[in-house]
């Protein structure tokens, strides 16, 4: 970059602070890595009708941090592994009730991830410190180190391979598994395969954004660009372009305003979420009764 | 190779514990255009889905599915509703045999599709979202999409329920090209008017089998008659099932011996040659047996 331009208010307000300082660089590939990765489970979430079961899986990792906390201290593996362990415990636990008995999926899940959380709270208050649950509940994307990143990024390829290679069952399965299980096995993989991606996900937004707002960067990209686009690889595409643009965007405000990273991330995505719901394509205006006053001929 | 013949030895279907098809024994020879008909809760439904293998018989069992592709058509599409995906891209899953979970769609297989759509008068609808769809639009989508499976066995379970007339006519021509090539198509349907016009061969379920065989055998007032009786609710208080009684296409059903004996009898005549003329046996099925009383007692 020229040096004029490095001295204009632009270049400090939006590009200084991302390339001087090692800890906001790191942030930044960590949020590229988890938009990229989060927001296209986000959008199955969001078709599978499971956004808030999305939100409980969050809660459901917290006790197998927190073991994972308890017995080696704030290590990345120990987390890593005991957040993905509970969490899937939690889905296939929750997913083999739903089909041995008659309570239904959300039940079940419900009654797992309350479980769960109370374990994790009764963990985290007795044996670790206010700090320590401050970093679980809000994350530290301004603190990744070398072995964070390299798990965010290792997520996000897995995700996406995966993605790209379920990804016609992983439609069917949405949308007409009676369908898929009729052509083919496919189904049940399709079904904990998503789930395993919905927990490695939630794991890495854990580590950057902590479990409550992990699932933001999900939910509400996915459904914002519902908002405005109809087609499966068009909301996949917007719902990570929108969280990569919050994510840049969230990492600036909370330099400058000194704020909190994660809360900020968030927030934006819902203030885009809020400003679709009103002018999208689809929104309450537009979409909506009000909109097309005229119609066609045919 | 003659696709082998569909046999159901004894096959009692039902949930918790109550029959829904109570002790159903036949076979359903290859090329066999069978019409399924019944009161509501007679079982025709849960016949369809233990066929499809979504659901396993709780007694006796279904042989000759194994290896044939077999096509499903829910009486109701368990269909996500406002899933954005076009028409065409929905119908194109009918060839999930072929492209996999992975394969592209070749020119060919694209220009099938649109074939497929036309041929249940959806031209023109293959890059309209799903979900504008009507109702009727959608259950022809989904023949549409059963005619790209190019399965072997058809089962569809009330698929004209929707359906205009010029469209049930369309469709039920569809249905007479599926069994003019050979596939095995059975059909759950209420309105016997069709029945008696494009179905060589009735299958009459009230729970227990009623008739089974010949259309015009099967289709009498008598038959039709012993429908009402059907005890529509299921009770709990209800002994539990010893006997077996036998309802059958098959004569002597009960020796399965005999049963393998027809099978070269099913064999070349399999196909074309009229399904009624088809079954040795079918001069005594239609003949209307006592319903079996024995094991249901009469409520107090």
């Amino acid at each position: 970059m020229t040096p004029d331009l490095a001295d204009t208010g632009l270049w400090a307000l939006l590009i200084a602070p991302l390339t001087e300082f090692g800890f906001m660089r790191r942030a930044l590939v960590g949020c590229v890595a988890l938009s990229l990765s989060c927001a296209p489970v986000g959008v199955f979430l969001l078709l599978r009708r499971m956004s808030l079961t999305g939100d409980a899986m969050a809660h459901a990792i917290l006790p197998g941090a927190a073991i994972g906390y308890l017995l080696a201290g704030l290590s990345l593996p120990a987390m890593t592994l005991g957040g993905i362990v509970a969490g899937l415990l939690v889905a296939v636990g929750a997913g083999l009730v739903a089909r041995s008995t008659v309570l239904r999926e959300d039940a079940s899940l419900a009654a797992f991830y309350l479980l769960s959380l109370a374990l994790g709270v009764l963990i985290i208050s007795t044996r670790g410190s206010s700090v320590d649950l401050l970093h679980v509940l809000f994350g530290t994307v301004l603190a990744l180190n070398d072995a964070a990143l390299t798990l965010l990024v290792g997520i996000a390829i897995v995700t996406l391979l995966a993605l790209a290679v379920m990804y016609r069952a992983l439609v069917l399965e949405c949308l007409d598994p009676q369908f898929l299980r009729s052509v083919s096995r496919l189904s049940p993989v399709a079904h904990y395969g998503f789930l395993g991606l919905l927990v490695i996900n939630l794991v890495a937004g854990f580590h950057a954004l902590g479990t409550l707002m992990a699932v933001g960067i999900m939910v509400l990209p996915a459904a914002t660009a519902r908002l405005w686009v109809r087609s499966v690889p068009a909301l996949m595409a917007l719902a990570a372009a929108l969280s990569l643009v919050a994510g840049v965007a969230g990492l600036l405000v909370s330099y400058h305003a000194d704020w909190p990273t994660s809360p900020t991330i968030v927030l934006g995505l819902g203030a885009a979420y809020l400003v679709s719901l009103v002018v999208g394509r689809h929104g309450a205006w537009r979409g909506g009764q009000h909109g097309r006053r005229r119609h066609l001929r045919a | 190779m003659a696709a082998p013949t569909i046999a159901l030895h004894d096959v009692t279907l039902g949930y918790d514990g109550h029959p829904a098809v109570h002790h159903l024994s036949g076979r359903i020879a290859a090329g066999t255009l069978l019409a399924v008909v019944g009161p509501n809760g007679a079982g025709k439904s849960t016949l369809i889905k233990a066929l499809a293998g979504l659901l396993r018989p709780i007694g006796g069992r279904i042989d000759g599915l194994a290896g044939q592709r077999v096509a499903y058509l829910p009486q109701q599409a368990s269909l996500e509703s406002g899933f954005p995906i076009l028409v065409g891209e929905f119908a194109a899953m009918g060839l999930w045999h072929e492209t996999g979970a992975f394969g592209g769609f070749s020119a060919a297989q694209r220009e099938r599709v649109r074939a497929a759509l036309a041929a249940v008068g959806l031209q023109g609808h293959a890059r309209q979202p799903l979900d504008t769809l009507s109702g009727g639009q959608l259950q022809r989508t989904l023949f549409a999409r059963m005619m790209l499976q190019d399965a072997d066995v058809l089962l569809l379970d009330e698929p004209f329920s929707a359906i205009d007339q010029r469209t049930t006519a369309d469709l039920l021509q569809l249905l007479r090209h599926w069994h003019a090539a050979g596939k095995t198509v059975l059909a759950v349907l209420h309105d016997l008017h069709q029945v008696r016009d494009a179905f060589p061969e009735t299958l009459m379920l009230a729970r227990e089998p009623v008739g089974w065989g010949p259309t015009d055998a099967v289709l009498t007032p008598a038959n039709l008659q012993r429908l009402r009786a059907m005890p529509e609710a299921f009770d709990d208080r209800a002994p539990v099932c010893e006997a077996a009684p036998p309802a059958t296409n098959v004569p002597q059903a009960q020796g399965h011996a005999q049963g393998h004996a027809h099978g070269n009898a099913h064999d070349h005549v399999h196909g074309h040659a009229h399904a009624a003329a088809a079954h040795p046996s079918s001069t005594n099925a239609g003949q209307a047996k006592p319903l079996p009383q024995g094991p249901r007692e009469p409520r107090p």
